[in-house]
Parts: structure tokens; C-alpha cells; sequence
């Protein structure tokens, strides 16, 4: 008799809903862009404990007090500051539906981004210059490897930036093209918080060793 | 553009209650971008000054000036909270916190014993240098 309803049981035993839940186009987006931050976000955990276990080793060559100029890493962060801010206002311009203020904000944002990763490179051709490149010590490897791929994530999502006001420019303020947007504002405000840890792990206690 | 669909309802999602409180206002913004150049200038003229003069403290102060900073970007810039996606992007970013926690300190923790241990010329244990300069010599292997 058990054995009877337990193979009934089994025969209406379902694995998957009997229909797909209706749920609207990108919903899961916001979310799944959020994971794939935090994953980022590991990636550059392990950077900063790498140049924090290798970060004083000169091996006889110049260390931080010898190279970094804090004047020119206060400028750069305030250019990553501004485009943050910028990019804010381009959100709050698409919530309003006004494409022309969303895509100005968009170039004002992405001219900030662009003046960071100059004076970036700037700063790395100087090093470099100096004789102070990544080959030099365990430390210029690994704040080479940590900062420059702070750096690389900025040109990403600076050409992000400009596909997508692109984009906008072709199809306007669509569903489609302001979830995009929503997701490069989380990557670049995510890239900010990261430049927060950087000034102050690498250039700001740099100074003080 | 859309005007003609949403006359009144600027925001036009009441249903996608999910989106709810993920974006900020003006004023919420020029808070975060307000108290962001405040967190950031006065760590940047402790250190450019030397004001505290003592360079440990001055380090734990501008540690805890930068984790201060990420919280007020993560509140105002990222508009997090625990309640968007249903507290999983809350969740998701507690685990992540751990994980770095454990990575870093880990990280820090270990290499420095082992340098203790191993390197006793190291710069960051002064202690360890005086006690064992007699060993200092074996060190210098390239």
C-alpha cells in the first residue's frame, strides 16, 4: 500500500515549474552585474595583498618617497571624484528621460576618465623613464600590476562609455540602452571605490614607510 | 522622448518594484560627492603635512578615513542597502567582504612571520633587525 502511493508520488514528482515564470527582460541584470563586480572585486583584494606582502622589497632601488609625486595623485583623484559625480548626473538625467543632458554628462564624464588615465600614463612613462618599470623590484611589479589594472578597468569602461553613448545617440533612452547604463554606472563608481583603496594603501601610506 | 507614455510618472516602473530606491537624487549625490572630497582632501594634507607627526598613527587614521570613504560611496554612489534584489546583493558583498578580510590579513599576517622568520633585515620588523644582526650576513643571498 505505501509502496503504491510513493510510486504515484513519483510519477507526479515534477523537476521544473510547469510554466517559465514571466518575468520581465533584464531583470536579473542589476544583480548579476553585482556578482560579477564582487568577483572584480576579489581580483583586486588579491593585488593589494600582493603588493602588500611585496611592497617592501626595493631591492636596492628607489621606493615610494623616491618616485611618487602626491601632487599629481591628488589631481588624479579628483579627476576619478568628478567623473564619479558626473556620472551621477547622467543617471538622474536618464531618470528623467532627457537624452541630450544624459549623453552631456556622459562626455563630461568620460573627459574626466580620459584625463585620469593620461595623467596615469603620464606618471608610468615617468617611472618607466627613470628606471624605475615593473622589471625593477618586486615593488614597482606588483604597483605596476595593481594600479595598472585599476587603469586597464578605466579604459574599459571608458570605451564602454563611449559605445553606449553610441548607442543612446542611435536609439535613444530605450529599456534596453538604460539598464547599460545602470550597469557601467555601477562599474564606474565600483572603479572609484577600488582608487579609494589604491591612494590610500599605495601612494598615501607609501609615503609614510 | 517618452512623454507621451509616462505624462506624469517620471520614473514609470511602480511595478518593477525590484528598481525601487536603487538610484539616488541630486541631493543624495552631491552628499556622497560632498563628504568624498572631505574624506579624501584631509588624509591627503595628513599626509602631505605631517601633521599628526606620528607615521603609524597617521597611517591608522587614514585607513580608517579610506574605509569610511567606501561605505559612503557604496551608500550614496552605489545606493546600497539591504534591501534592493531582495538583500542578495547585500549578501553577495558581505561575503565578498569576508573573503578579502581573510585574503588580506591572511595574506599580510602569514608573509610577515615568514619574513620575521626568514629575512630578519626586512624594514618592517626593526626588532627582529637588532636582535639578529648577527644573522644578517646569511641573509644578503641575492
Amino acid at each position: 500500500m505505501s509502496s503504491a502511493t510513493a510510486t504515484a508520488h513519483r510519477e507526479e514528482r515534477a523537476y521544473h515549474l510547469p510554466e517559465e515564470p514571466h518575468l520581465h527582460e533584464g531583470h536579473s541584470t542589476m544583480l548579476g552585474f553585482w556578482m560579477y563586480l564582487m568577483s572584480d572585486c576579489l581580483i583586486f583584494a588579491i593585488l593589494f595583498a600582493t603588493y602588500a606582502v611585496l611592497g617592501g622589497n626595493y631591492a636596492g632601488g628607489p621606493g615610494p618617497k623616491d618616485l611618487f609625486d602626491l601632487n599629481l595623485i591628488a589631481l588624479n583623484t579628483a579627476m576619478l571624484l568628478f567623473s564619479s559625480i558626473t556620472y551621477g548626473f547622467a543617471m538622474l538625467a536618464m531618470e528623467k528621460d532627457r537624452v541630450s543632458a544624459t549623453q552631456g554628462w556622459l562626455l563630461i564624464t568620460l573627459l574626466f576618465g580620459g584625463a585620469f588615465l593620461f595623467i596615469e600614463l603620464y606618471e608610468f612613462s615617468h617611472l618607466i623613464h627613470e628606471g624605475a618599470g615593473p622589471t625593477r623590484s618586486a615593488f614597482l611589479s606588483s604597483f605596476f600590476t595593481l594600479v595598472g589594472t585599476h587603469g586597464l578597468h578605466v579604459t574599459f569602461g571608458s570605451i564602454w562609455l563611449i559605445t553606449l553613448m553610441v548607442q543612446v545617440a542611435r536609439k535613444g533612452l530605450i529599456t534596453a540602452n538604460k539598464r547599460r547604463l545602470l550597469c557601467l554606472s555601477m562599474f564606474w563608481h565600483f572603479l572609484d571605490v577600488i582608487w579609494i583603496g589604491v591612494f590610500t594603501f599605495v601612494y598615501l601610506m607609501g609615503m609614510l614607510r | 522622448m517618452n512623454e507621451a507614455v509616462h505624462p506624469h510618472d517620471a520614473h514609470g516602473h511602480n511595478d518593477d518594484h525590484h528598481e525601487e530606491g536603487a538610484h539616488g537624487s541630486f541631493g543624495s549625490y552631491m552628499i556622497g560627492f560632498g563628504l568624498s572630497v572631505i574624506l579624501t582632501a584631509i588624509p591627503f594634507w595628513l599626509v602631505m603635512s605631517g601633521y599628526l607627526g606620528d607615521r603609524q598613527l597617521t597611517a591608522f587614521v587614514i585607513m580608517a578615513f579610506a574605509a569610511v570613504q567606501v561605505v559612503v560611496h557604496m551608500i550614496y554612489f552605489l545606493h546600497m542597502n539591504t534591501r534592493i534584489e531582495g538583500g542578495w546583493s547585500f549578501m553577495a558583498m558581505m561575503l565578498t567582504l569576508v573573503l578579502v578580510v581573510i585574503t588580506l590579513s591572511g595574506s599580510m599576517w602569514v608573509m610577515y612571520h615568514l619574513n620575521n622568520n626568514m629575512m630578519p633585515h626586512e624594514q618592517m620588523n626593526m626588532d627582529a633587525t637588532q636582535e639578529m644582526r648577527v644573522m644578517h650576513n646569511m641573509s644578503e643571498m641575492p
